[in-house]
């Protein structure tokens, strides 16, 4: 039999010949992240003691290390939807061409070029309790405290999680065709109207992936809770406690297993997103994508 | 239905960066008219569309309705309906919730705006879809659906952005004698934009002819198809032999004309007087082949059912198009001859 017949054959069964390429990534993934994955959950059953979910028990029987997930998850969710909930305005008023838009994106989006570390060095040296924004409040007997608090890590997260929440978001919306609002306006809807009824429904499934993606970034945080934040009280996060249990008590199973509770804990929340995403409309959006 | 008498249009301006996209349309529309602005893409009659439906800010001039200022007025004030080029149906919502949209932003009782979306329905014909998302529908049902859309608020005034232009020829027929027989049930005022003057013709009660912003021309469509005022109303008006010539001599009502090739009598559509250069107008159905005319060289021949299209070479190498009844060869020497009443002359 010929070649060619045979690669016929083999699309008829829905086999491209040429998906061997995808070998050598696959192989990359197969090493780099599969196997220290398993690795780590098989890691997680093998404590020293306890048996196969020692490990686990030891986590969820201590609420100092079992109260991380609750901190964590109150860093998170507000952060992510806060990110969320700003961009929508700014996004959709910027959704249309206008002079100077290039700039304000950019000023926008420059945080994410800078990292955790710089943004916290500068929270510390702004918000600080000698930093320039207790001084402008000399009135104040007491400085107000908004780092190495709560608020230090909450703000961070802001600052870093914002301008990815804004590009996707604004992307979303320039998926939407903008002859939608106009033929809402023609048929007698003002514009609050327009946007609640014609732009926020189609927007909405981009603004829940968007709150995922942002939630996900959050919940794993962890230079800045240490940075700006109080890494051993209030904002002693479940990033925290799991480098803790690895490379100070040298625990790796606990480690592990920490770590395998924290992304049941993103899976859970993004699943619960997901799903009710799924009960909003998620077609077409009739833009240029 | 918040009718009006007249709709007034004052020296409607629009500016896009320094240059007009219109400039000064006034045009008077009276109530329960079919309106057609007619012209290539670029002429701006979208543009004015969507001054009327407030969608675009006017650069100067004012509209009227009536004796109260319309331009000043947000498009959700206006009480327009617009029927839209890609028909901008929201695709989250069903057939009839797009339909019941402007019925429920007006806040009407739910009993009425139940009863008005299924008659709404039932005009278009689309009972059996009701239920059904936009992306679910076809080109035309889509087209039904934001007619529908548009008229069930029983309008002052509807406006149509050329919208059979995305259906396919046999459909756009159909839709064609539909929303004819819309404007005849329900009476409505349309202003309709297209560039197929077919389409202006078969629909409209009043075409306004438009070319860069400009009015070239306002009449009925007998008026247009008969008399267009210049060459490029002429042109758009299916007169496809436009040829350069020179006025030999005027006698009153004919005038004998000469050049490229061809030695005419024609009617004048303007001042002329001997040795001025014109622009001579033919329809190709009114260029005869046969008798004493004028020699020609077929070149191409096109079958078009009842009969043929042909481009043919005159002498001095100029192209004119004429129908046939039996098919000539190319390289045929054949002769053509026009009436004059049906030859316009315009001065260029």
């Amino acid at each position: 039999m010929s070649q060619v017949a045979w690669r016929h054959r083999l699309a008829e069964r829905g086999i491209d010949r040429q998906l061997w390429l995808l070998v050598p990534g696959l192989a990359c993934v197969l090493a780099l992240f599969v196997y220290p994955f398993a690795y780590g959950i098989g890691l997680s059953f093998q404590p020293a003691e306890g048996g196969v979910f020692g490990a686990y028990r030891t986590f969820f029987a201590d609420a100092y290390q079992r109260d991380t997930i609750a901190t964590t998850l109150g860093l998170a969710l507000p952060a992510a939807i806060l990110n969320v909930a700003a961009s929508v305005p700014i996004a959709y008023r910027m959704r249309g061409r206008f002079r100077g838009k290039r700039l304000l994106t950019t000023v926008l989006v420059v945080p994410i070029t800078l990292g955790t570390v710089l943004t916290a060095e500068g929270l510390l040296n702004y918000l600080g309790p000698t930093g320039w924004f207790n001084r402008l409040l000399f009135f104040v007997d007491e400085p107000i405290r908004l780092t190495n608090n709560y608020w230090g890590v909450f703000f961070s997260l802001v600052i870093t999680g914002f301008p990815f929440a804004f590009l996707l978001i604004l992307s979303y919306l320039s998926g939407i065709d903008p002859t939608l609002e106009r033929a809402a306006a023609t048929l007698g809807a003002g514009r609050r109207q327009r946007f609640q009824r014609i732009t926020l429904p189609l927007l909405a499934p981009g603004l829940a992936t968007t709150f995922c993606l942002t939630f996900v970034l959050a919940f794993s945080v962890f230079p800045s809770a240490v940075l700006v934040g109080d890494p051993a009280g209030s904002t002693r996060v479940i990033s925290i406690a799991a480098y803790h249990a690895a490379y100070e008590v040298y625990d790796y199973p606990l480690g592990s297993a920490i770590a395998v509770v924290m992304g049941v804990v993103e899976l859970l929340v993004v699943a619960i997103v997901l799903g009710l995403r799924s009960l909003l409309y998620t077609g077409s959006t009739g833009g240029k994508g | 239905m918040t009718g009006f008498e007249e709709l007034r249009l004052d020296g409607v301006r629009r500016r896009f960066g320094g240059k007009d996209a219109l400039a000064g349309l006034s045009l008077t529309i009276r109530r329960g008219e079919f309106i057609a602005l007619l012209g290539p893409s670029g002429c701006g009659k979208s543009t004015a569309l969507n001054c009327l439906a407030g969608l675009l800010p006017l650069s100067e001039g004012s509209i009227w309705q009536d004796g109260a200022r319309l331009d000043t007025l947000p498009p959700e004030r206006r009480g327009f309906g617009m029927v839209f080029q890609s028909y901008a149906l929201f695709p989250h919502l069903s057939v009839r919730k797009n339909i019941a949209f402007g019925l429920q932003m007006r806040r009407l009782p739910r009993d009425e705006v139940r009863r008005r979306t299924d008659q709404a329905i039932s005009l278009v014909r689309l009972e059996e879809h009701a239920k059904k998302l936009p992306g679910q529908l076809s080109g035309g049902q889509q087209q039904r659906v934001a007619i529908a859309r548009a008229v069930v608020l029983e309008p002052s005034l509807v406006l149509m952005d050329e919208p059979l232009s995305n259906l396919d020829a046999k459909l756009r027929l159909e839709m064609r004698t539909e929303i004819r027989r819309l404007h005849q049930t329900l009476g409505l005022t349309t202003v309709y934009v297209t560039h197929d003057q077919e389409e202006a013709l078969s629909l409209a009660d009043r075409l306004v002819v438009l070319r860069d912003g400009r009015v070239e021309q306002i009449g009925t469509p007998e008026e247009l198809h008969e008399r267009p005022a210049n060459r490029h109303v002429a042109d758009f008006m299916g007169y496809r032999n436009l040829l350069p010539m020179k006025v030999k001599a005027v006698h009153g009502e004919v005038v004998a004309v000469e050049g490229s090739g061809l030695t005419l009598e024609g009617t004048p559509a303007g001042p002329v007087s001997p040795g001025d250069d014109v622009v001579a107008g033919i329809r190709p159905e009114d260029l005869h082949e046969g008798g004493n005319g004028v020699p020609v060289t077929v070149e191409v021949v096109e079958y078009q059912g009842r009969e043929l299209a042909v481009e043919a070479r005159t002498q001095s190498g100029v192209a004119v198009h004429l129908r046939a009844a039996t098919r000539p060869s190319p390289g045929d020497q054949i002769t053509v001859t026009a009436t004059p009443s049906r030859v316009l002359v315009f001065p260029s």
